[in-house]
């Protein structure tokens, strides 16, 4: 009895915060309306050309050439869309190959870099077996330098593998990324021992105390880090470009590039597929982010682990 | 003495066992790939023939005789020293912002959705806006007010080509140090705010200043080195504005030129001397921003 008071008297008083934050957040001075003003134009510049790019996609043929260009859609159709998939596929590669092959290697390398890199991060920060300071300052090190700095060897060591042309190529090199690592060895270290401590006294084994305990806890981390390697690989043109030279392995960024014909060319003939396949190439990315924000910002406060 | 040893894997030994996937690929890929870069960038090497040491040639040629070396050197710290600077600085400026508003998702997604767009794919809508003829949007407005009478060459005069893609890149720049910065924010509990309210700190940039900024470090150096490497690294947006080679080299880049000598010449001595200088630039920097924001948390 005693205890459901508290409860009750804890809720109100949470309540009334609630409604105290409420009401701060209604007083509407100069200041704030100026703010909004200017965020809402900001957003405008950061937003009009994702929404021409998405409008575009949808405009029947007249309207993609009209003159003057018109930056809305007015009458929308999915033509874009067939002509992409279907005057493409008559070509020697259908262009669902590209979106096969980037759905694929951007699906196995986020599982890969989210598992290698919380197992890593555990092992180093709930374990600190000798060495790992040495690591960590490696991966500091690592952290400093762009991924473009190793490709040359990497292409050797790719080449030694026999793995140029394949998916391995593709996937393998973008697992172990410092970024990722640094990322989720930083949630790691906030996470409380005790509860691990208590977990084992309970008898659970390592890899259930990682896996049932740890990892719940880390979903604010590695579901950024899901956010962070996904578009990190869905839009990987570095890797593609140098690691395969065959039309079949190539992935979308470069399938985009070849049918838009570079900056050089006008390309009016495809200009249809050419907007369809960018549609195609920046959705997902957008799509992978919204769904993911919520975890990523809201549950942070909520995620117990207090810095 | 078995149980000393049982005792070492429960305490260490399984710490290795979860860390060995990570390790092998990083080193890998990663490690051993630095090495190899340094020796290779004092060797002559084509991947045909064994590579031949030749000391400091590469280094020399590329500082001494390599025009276009120094054009993409020129073009690669216009570029960062631009987007960098204002890109971190307003991803950190927009993270505080938009924590303190109501939408808080619809903007911080607004503000986001752009850097995580394909530089490739939004090249396309980009390479409309400044397109070279009448057709293009910038050109057709400023024709239509009558700021210019003849359309511009945005993205092939040499002229404009670096300022077109820093345009792009700005656009772009909210990158992933906006959304730890969000989340750092979010971190920070909010009885240290109100603990300072207590204390007389009533203004919200005092408040930035004092508390926030201080609680962010470890947030605001992940950010400082991502935003350096990544400014360092452009590639993918100057090939696909103003193409390979981009007319009068006015879009080159450090690693355009590495991979020009990488990947179409097959220099490869030649290209990891390149390699180097941009790992030498990138990591002095690095330090340099550790060295600033370092904390008890590193």
């Amino acid at each position: 009895m005693a205890q459901t008071q508290t409860v009750n008297v804890k809720q109100t008083k949470e309540t009334k915060k609630k409604k105290v934050k409420q009401k701060k957040l209604k007083k509407v001075t100069p200041g704030w309306v100026i703010l909004y003003i200017f965020m809402i134009l900001l957003v405008a510049f950061t937003a009009l050309p994702l929404i021409y790019m998405i409008s575009t996609a949808f405009k029947p043929l007249d309207e993609l050439f009209a003159f003057p260009p018109k930056f809305f859609v007015r009458r929308p159709t999915l033509q874009n869309f067939r002509d992409l998939l279907s005057s493409l596929s008559s070509s020697t590669v259908p262009f669902t190959r590209y979106i096969f092959n980037s759905l694929i290697v951007t699906v196995i390398t986020v599982i890969c870099t989210v598992m290698v890199s919380c197992m890593g991060a555990y092992g180093l920060v709930k374990h600190k077996p000798p060495g790992s300071q040495t690591l960590f300052n490696i991966i500091i090190a690592a952290l400093m330098f762009s991924p473009h700095v190793t490709q040359i060897p990497r292409y050797m060591v790719v080449n030694k593998l026999g793995l140029i042309n394949t998916y391995g190529a593709l996937i393998l090199p973008n697992i172990a990324v410092a970024y990722n690592f640094f990322l989720i060895k930083q949630f790691t270290e906030q996470f409380p021992d005790e509860l691990l401590e208590a977990a084992r006294i309970d008898g659970a084994n390592e890899w259930v105390a990682f896996w049932n305990i740890v990892m719940p806890a880390l979903t604010p981390a590695w579901s950024t880090l899901v956010v962070f390697s996904f578009v990190s690989s869905w839009n990987d043109y570095f890797s593609p470009l140098i690691f395969t030279t065959s039309q079949v392995m190539k992935t979308l960024p470069l399938a985009l590039q070849t049918i838009a014909g570079g900056p050089a060319t006008s390309s009016i003939g495809r200009a249809g597929a050419v907007a369809a396949a960018t549609f195609l190439m920046t959705m997902p990315t957008v799509v992978i982010f919204t769904s993911m924000q919520s975890r990523v910002l809201e549950t942070m406060t909520y995620s117990g682990i207090k810095g | 003495m078995e149980p000393k040893v049982k005792i070492w894997w429960r305490k260490y030994g399984i710490g290795y066992l979860f860390m060995l996937p990570f390790l092998i690929l990083f080193i890998t890929f990663v490690v051993v790939p630095v090495f190899v870069a340094l020796t290779t960038s004092f060797t002559n090497y084509n991947m045909l023939q064994p590579p031949k040491w030749q000391g400091m040639t590469n280094y020399k040629l590329l500082f001494m005789d390599d025009d276009v070396f120094i054009t993409a050197l020129r073009n690669t710290f216009t570029f960062a020293f631009i987007t960098g600077p204002i890109g971190y600085f307003m991803s950190l400026l927009m993270a505080w912002v938009i924590d303190q508003l109501k939408f808080r998702n619809a903007f911080a997604l607004a503000f986001y959705a752009p850097s995580i767009t394909s530089s490739i794919a939004m090249s396309v809508v980009w390479l409309y806006i400044f397109s070279g003829d009448r057709y293009g949007l910038l050109n057709n407005i400023l024709i239509n007010i009558g700021i210019i009478q003849e359309p511009i060459l945005w993205n092939m005069d040499p002229e404009y080509i670096m300022s077109v893609i820093i345009i792009i890149a700005i656009w772009m720049s909210m990158g992933t140090g906006f959304l730890v910065f969000l989340a750092g924010l979010q971190n920070i509990p909010r009885e240290f705010y109100e603990a300072a309210a207590i204390d007389g700190i009533k203004n919200k940039f005092y408040e930035l200043w004092y508390i926030t900024l201080p609680l962010m470090k470890p947030q605001l150096l992940f950010g400082a080195i991502n935003s350096i490497v990544s400014s360092f690294g452009v590639f993918d947006i100057a090939v696909s504005v103003a193409g390979m080679p981009s007319p009068n080299y006015a879009g080159h880049t450090i690693v355009a030129h590495l991979y020009d000598y990488a990947f179409i010449r097959f220099q490869m001595g030649y290209a990891s001397a390149i390699a180097i200088v941009l790992f030498l630039m990138t990591f002095l920097l690095g330090r340099g921003a550790m060295r600033l924001l370092s904390s008890d948390d590193m």
